[in-house]
């Protein structure tokens, strides 16, 4: 697919069932990024940005990554396809926590296509370095009224 | 959670943006002064605007995290907040720069499962209504949380 310019225009995407997009969300995960998520989205919770409290007063091996910040990066793939507007629904589920280290891939599949409704339903996988799914999920988008800035696989 | 006032503004978006890493223009317009469009999971950014969030420090208040001691002192244990075990949002429009959006919540359903490394797991749901300042639905948010017996994870 080619880069297309700026949000907003109304560029139809041509879909069909079994096509797919995969994108690296992040590489080597730092602690520095998970605390920038902690800091845009508001939720400080010491397991995501305290180490010393993760460890020592919860029991865990290490911080880890809130699972909306995997789930704000997956959605690179929906939007990057299909525009920022075009999601109608989003869902995911948090499979396994992700640790700092993590370098994360998302595969989204395009599973049905309704050509009078201008949707497509997609599927969507987040596995680790290790092949481990961290995160699975679904969108809904409108295929009828893409025009994401075309930020490139990889 | 309730707030009552939410507004969307560009260079919350932008620094949302560029936590979750995505560099597309139409969520930067802060920097060129297009008016932006906001990331699916945007509406997540609404802890900033209730005045009694659990997850964010406040002035004068007891802060479970490390100063002195691993746990700091007092305030909710970290459990009582549960995992985020599944989240799903439905978009009734995008959320767009200059939106001021409120937010009510409401429970939703409670069930159980046999968790394999946790014991017995407790789901919960919670509904989130952002609507617009003119009162009409914008995104809903069904959030789950999971309480396990000890911290998913942790060394056995």
């Amino acid at each position: 697919m080619s880069a297309v310019s700026s949000g907003g225009t109304n560029i139809a995407v041509d879909v069909a069932v079994g096509q797919t997009r995969e994108l690296t969300l992040v590489r080597d995960l730092t602690r520095t990024r998970i605390v920038q998520y902690a800091g845009a989205s508001g939720d400080f919770n010491p397991v995501h940005t305290d180490e010393r409290f993760a460890v020592e007063a919860a029991g865990y091996p290490s911080v880890f990554a809130h699972g909306m910040l995997t789930m704000g990066m997956a959605g690179r793939v929906i939007t990057g396809w299909f525009g920022p507007e075009s999601p109608l629904r989003y869902e995911a589920r948090f499979r396994t926590p992700v640790f700092p280290g993590a370098t994360l891939s998302a595969r989204a599949e395009v599973e049905s296509v309704d050509g009078s409704a201008g949707t497509a339903t997609l599927t969507l996988t987040v596995t680790d370095q290790h092949g481990a799914v961290v995160m699975t999920g679904t969108a809904v988008v409108r295929t009828s009224a893409a025009g994401g800035a075309g930020s490139e696989d990889k | 959670m309730t707030v009552e006032r939410f507004p969307v503004e560009g260079g919350h978006i932008m620094m949302f943006a560029r936590a979750i890493g995505d560099l597309d223009p139409a969520y930067h317009g802060a920097m060129t002064g297009a008016p932006a469009i906001a990331p699916p999971t945007f509406v997540w950014a609404a802890d900033h605007y209730d005045p009694d969030s659990a997850v964010r420090p406040k002035p004068g208040e007891p802060w479970v995290g490390s100063g002195s001691t691993p746990s700091g002192t007092g305030g909710p244990e970290p459990s009582d907040l549960g995992l985020h075990a599944e989240q799903r949002f439905e978009y009734h429009r995008p959320v767009r720069e200059g939106d001021v959006l409120s937010a009510v919540d409401r429970p939703g359903r409670i069930w159980t499962k046999e968790g394999r490394r946790g014991g017995v797991l407790t789901f919960a749901e919670r509904v989130t209504e952002y609507r617009d300042q003119d009162g009409e639905p914008v995104v809903t948010s069904t959030l789950v949380t999971v309480r396990t017996a000890r911290p998913v994870g942790a060394a056995e």
